[in-house]
């Protein structure tokens, strides 16, 4: 039988595994009792990818009743095999996070300070200024005649934070809105 | 990377050289501690004396930019010593090749330049064709115009003692790495190296990566197990956000963007469809117009169709030659040619060079639009240092983003490895992901062209795309699916069946993808291999350290590259121990071979390198802006006053950026004399604008600081622990003082020249941390990928008379 290392944990749970173990001398009841009282217990177990380097370490995310209650590296990943780094064992500390933006924030030209907008708010007028630059200063040939159909006026910036579909839909839609100068991370 | 994290483990020897993999790469350096308990050798060379260098055998210190010096005497030596694996050098790579008359190199240039509009004409490097247009080779490699000859002439410049005195590496020094390393020349020893940001981020950034994997041919080090040349993706998703060509100069798969000059369809596709005339060459990339096709039909659906050559024409076109990488870009922004931006999870005004112009440029823009986690130096750039918001008419829409455990999709690691993660919360208040924000965008605008009209709507209005951003479906498309009943390669598929494999796209319409090279990441309905957890492996594979379900890898599901190369002729494994894929007579057994057809000796058989049109490695790359064989130059600032190894100063092919906030200093500038180079940290990413934001993190690495050696300190009357201003032509910092051994002086051409190092993760949002390092730095890059020059540049630093940027 082929067994990951967290399902044979897992396995551990069943009688008839920890009969064999305890053969063995291996008494893994106190663990198991202990295992009952922690935060975790219960916890829906979600795999979720760290967000900083190419690692790319698995981490599992601990969540009860919707809450994100911790977080620890993913065994079953074959590159981590369960380790972690300072910033990935931060996972949940990231998300926490008091310092998080939660609401669209809009400043108007000349303003000091953020205000709080709704989403309807920022869209439409996001939207206005992106279609009044485009129809104003939209090219469709060069100074040879050639068709170029782009717009010089507007780039875009980011990101490798995105994940592949978000990358995806990105470039689908600024090639269309004839945006092309494009660029992210991977060219810091 | 051309092979995968765990693949590691296999080496006999790690060269790990433009990186600091114990602490920018932590879990990778698991792997490379394996392999050092199984008796490999590891290596460090690198300025900075660091914890990946406590855990390496050997630590060599070189000054920041020589790296092609401290190579180019590594290939000498392997030359010289006859250290190199003749029958990979003979038969898979282009060492053989004879070149034409018109190649040339004097003087620190290569024939075929321009110097007005420092241009290189490449086709005074082309290889001379036989009658049939197939390349003419010497397989003795004695032809003093083959490849392999003129090479050998090119490095006999990059002697030991002019190799040490320019990178101030001792002799002794570089016969250790160059024998450690020239030992695994023999077919049954591997060696790997392991790069980062600190070869990239050099105006000579590609020919520093070139070099080494021109050694790493030499040695047959490439496509083997335990081998390779692997570059250390840094960022959460660049390799997939490169692979998806958030880039101006190519589409999703690496295919390049249309020109100006590329009228029509048949135009574009003639351009990136290269020919052969060699049977015996694979020629992967002839196949590029069927990814295009299959791209523009995914991005147009039902509105891409031959008559309209899939919306060929609705996709933007570049002029030739121009550039428009991110510091072009700003140069534009700060000349007033760009209006408006969209900013999303980037932080250019921490994180590109010279931040004083980044900074300014942003002012010049009539909206913005960001979508951020945290305030960051960009978003709050109009009351940043100095700056008085009330003068300021930019106009700044931020929405809020939320993080990766708040949704679905998938990341690729550097081992070209597509991961999905689960979402398993809600988003933080009304934040949302940036696909969902992007797509919303997209359709706002959508709307208001099919209300009002307006100028071009066609590809706006034809676009298919849904107004619900969805990963899964998204997934699906990236893979791609047929659009009809269609019958390809003798198989039948019905209208909306996955497509299996890239060697299924059509260039008839008949299939989509968003990305040509994940294709076999989704091969069925309701079959995502990037979610696959499977560790089952042959007894082969297990040994290697290859998981051939778990997740997925580009491409084809192959886990190392070129692993054709790692079998001779007749597809018998160079290494038996270690066999990446083996031919058992009928097939090819183990990781999914290259190319598929059988070993190279046998009827119909194939070169080992499959994208390149000659089918060989490159030892002789005509394909690079800036020479076909790798050249020492300085660095744009450099303390020399002139190259030791020929006329040439710096890198000719570069396009210098004239504004009057770019400056530099000159060569050998006495009023800066000091090598600055720059860094991450373990505790945090980047330009920091995550890290910074969480507490446990900011607690462990809380200020800006500098290290310099002792030297140094005692030199400039500092003490450890003072703040110190540090100077360039372009701006000032202050950082806290780090005196330590971990630096230390350099002997260059018989002078001393210091280094000191700075992390740039301190920006000004953070109370109380510093500010950009990045106000030193200066804009020019690398003419190949125009990544900008941050690991070295020129500064001075003075004790500072009063602390302004940092809490005490």
């Amino acid at each position: 039988m082929s067994v990951s290392r967290r399902g044979f944990i897992k396995l551990l749970g069943a009688g008839t595994a920890c009969l064999g173990l305890s053969r063995l001398g291996l008494d893994v009841r106190p663990a198991l009792a202990y295992s009952t009282q922690m935060k975790t217990a219960g916890a829906k177990e979600v795999v979720s990818t760290c967000p900083y380097c190419s690692c790319g370490c698995n981490i599992i995310m601990f969540v009860k009743n919707g809450k994100f209650i911790s977080s620890e590296g993913d065994p079953d990943y074959p590159v981590s095999e369960g380790s972690l780094c300072a910033k990935g064992a931060a996972f949940r500390a990231l998300h926490i996070n008091e310092h998080r933006i939660v609401k669209p924030l809009y400043r108007a030209p000349g303003a000091t300070d953020w205000v709080e907008k709704d989403w309807g708010f920022m869209l439409s007028s996001i939207a206005k200024r992106m279609k009044d630059t485009r129809d104003r200063d939209f090219v469709t040939q060069n100074a040879k005649g050639q068709a170029v159909n782009r717009l010089d006026t507007v780039m875009h910036l980011g990101s490798a934070l995105m994940d592949n579909e978000e990358c995806a839909v990105t470039v689908q839609m600024l090639r269309a809105l004839g945006v092309y100068q494009i660029d992210h991370q991977a060219r810091v | 990377m051309t092979q995968h994290w765990i693949d590691i483990k296999n080496s006999n020897a790690i060269l790990i050289m433009g990186s600091n993999a114990a602490e920018h790469h932590p879990i990778s350096f698991k792997w490379v501690l394996r392999a050092k308990d199984m008796g490999a050798k590891v290596i460090h060379v690198d300025p900075k004396f660091s914890r990946t260098s406590a855990r390496s055998d050997h630590h060599v210190p070189l000054r920041s930019g020589t790296d092609i010096a401290f190579l180019g005497g590594m290939l000498r030596y392997i030359l010289e010593k006859n250290l190199y694996f003749k029958e990979y050098v003979t038969e898979y790579t282009n060492a053989s090749f004879i070149l034409g008359a018109d190649y040339d190199f004097k003087d620190g240039l290569f024939s075929g330049y321009d110097p007005v509009t420092r241009v290189y004409d490449r086709k005074k490097w082309d290889f001379v064709k036989d009658e049939n247009g197939v390349s003419k080779r010497d397989k003795t490699l004695k032809d003093p115009r083959c490849v392999f000859q003129v090479m050998k002439k090119h490095y006999d410049r990059y002697t030991l003692d002019l190799v040490s005195q320019v990178t101030g590496v001792s002799k002794k020094n570089l016969l250790l790495v160059y024998d450690t390393f020239g030992a695994t020349g023999k077919p049954d020893r591997a060696g790997t190296m392991m790069y980062a940001l600190g070869w990239t981020q050099h105006t000579v950034g590609t020919q520093n990566i070139r070099l080494a994997a021109m050694i790493q041919l030499l040695l047959g080090n490439i496509g083997v197990a335990g081998g390779g040349i692997n570059a250390l993706r840094g960022e959460p998703n660049v390799q997939g956000s490169t692979d998806h060509a958030v880039l101006w100069d190519i589409l999703p798969g690496y295919i390049p963007a249309p020109l100006a000059t590329q009228a029509t369809l048949a135009d574009y596709n003639k351009s990136i469809m290269p020919k052969t005339s060699d049977p015996m060459s694979i020629n992967w990339k002839a196949n590029q117009p069927k990814y295009a096709v299959s791209l523009f039909k995914g991005w147009f659906g039902e509105a891409a169709t031959p008559a309209n050559d899939y919306g060929y024409a609705w996709t933007p076109k570049v002029e030739p030659g121009e550039q428009y990488a991110s510091m072009f870009m700003f140069d534009r922004l700060y000349k007033k040619q760009i209006k408006g931006a969209f900013i999303l999870g980037h932080n250019p005004a921490q994180s590109m060079p010279n931040s004083h112009k980044i900074r300014k440029s942003l002012q010049n823009l009539d909206w913005l639009v960001m979508g951020e986690v945290h305030l960051t130096e960009t978003t709050d750039f109009w009351r940043g240092p100095g700056v008085d918001p009330k003068k300021i008419n930019t106009e700044v829409f931020l929405l809020p983003c939320c993080h990766r455990g708040e949704k679905d999709g998938t990341t690729t690691n550097s081992g070209r490895w597509i991961m999905w993660h689960h979402k398993g919360i809600e988003p933080m208040g009304q934040s949302k992901s940036m696909g969902q924000i992007e797509v919303e965008i997209f359709h706002a605008v959508r709307d208001l062209y099919k209300k009002d009209g307006g100028v071009f709507p066609e590809p706006i209005l034809n676009l298919d795309l849904d107004r619900v951003y969805d990963a899964e479906k998204t997934a699906r498309k990236i893979n791609g699916w047929f659009t009809r009943d269609a019958e390809v390669n003798g198989r039948k598929f019905k209208k909306g069946d996955q497509v299996p494999s890239f060697a299924f796209l059509t260039d008839d319409g008949s299939t989509n993808s968003l990305c040509w090279i994940y294709t076999g990441s989704y091969p069925e309905a309701g079959k995502n291999l990037s979610k696959r957890r499977d560790h089952t492996q042959t007894p082969m594979q297990a040994k290697l350290g290859l998981f051939p379900n778990f997740s997925f890898a580009w491409p084809v599901n192959r886990r190392i590259i070129y692993n054709r190369a790692s079998v001779d002729v007749n597809g018998k494994p160079f290494n038996p121990d270690l066999p990446v894929v083996l031919w058992d007579g009928s097939q090819w057994v183990g990781d999914v071979v290259d190319g598929g057809g059988p070993p190279m000796a046998l009827k119909g058989g194939k070169y080992p390198f499959i994208m390149h049109t000659e089918g060989h490695a490159q030892l002789f790359g005509p394909g690079r802006v800036d020479g076909p064989l790798p050249e020492h130059y300085e660095p744009a600032e450099t303390p020399l006053a002139k190259n030791p190894f020929g006329k040439q100063m710096s890198n000719p092919a570069i396009r210098w950026i004239a504004s009057d906030m770019d400056k530099f200093a000159k060569n050998a500038d006495p009023l800066y004399p000091i090598v600055l180079t720059t860094y991450s940290l373990t505790e945090h990413w980047c330009g920091g604008s995550d890290s910074r934001n969480t507490k446990v993190l900011l607690e462990a690495e809380p200020q800006q600081y500098i290290e310099m050696s002792h030297e140094l300190a005692k030199e400039k009357g500092i003490k450890n622990g003072d703040v110190v201003e540090v100077e360039s032509i372009r701006g000032k910092t202050q950082a806290v003082a780090m005196v330590t051994v971990r630096v230390v002086p350099f002997k260059i051409m018989g002078k001393t020249v210091h280094l000191v190092g700075m992390p740039f993760a301190f920006g000004w949002t953070t109370p109380g941390v510093g500010d950009a390092t990045n106000r030193l730095t200066p804009t020019v890059g690398d003419p190949n990928t125009y990544i900008p020059e941050y690991k070295a540049s020129l500064v001075n630093i003075r004790k500072a008379a009063k602390v302004t940027e940092l809490e005490r």
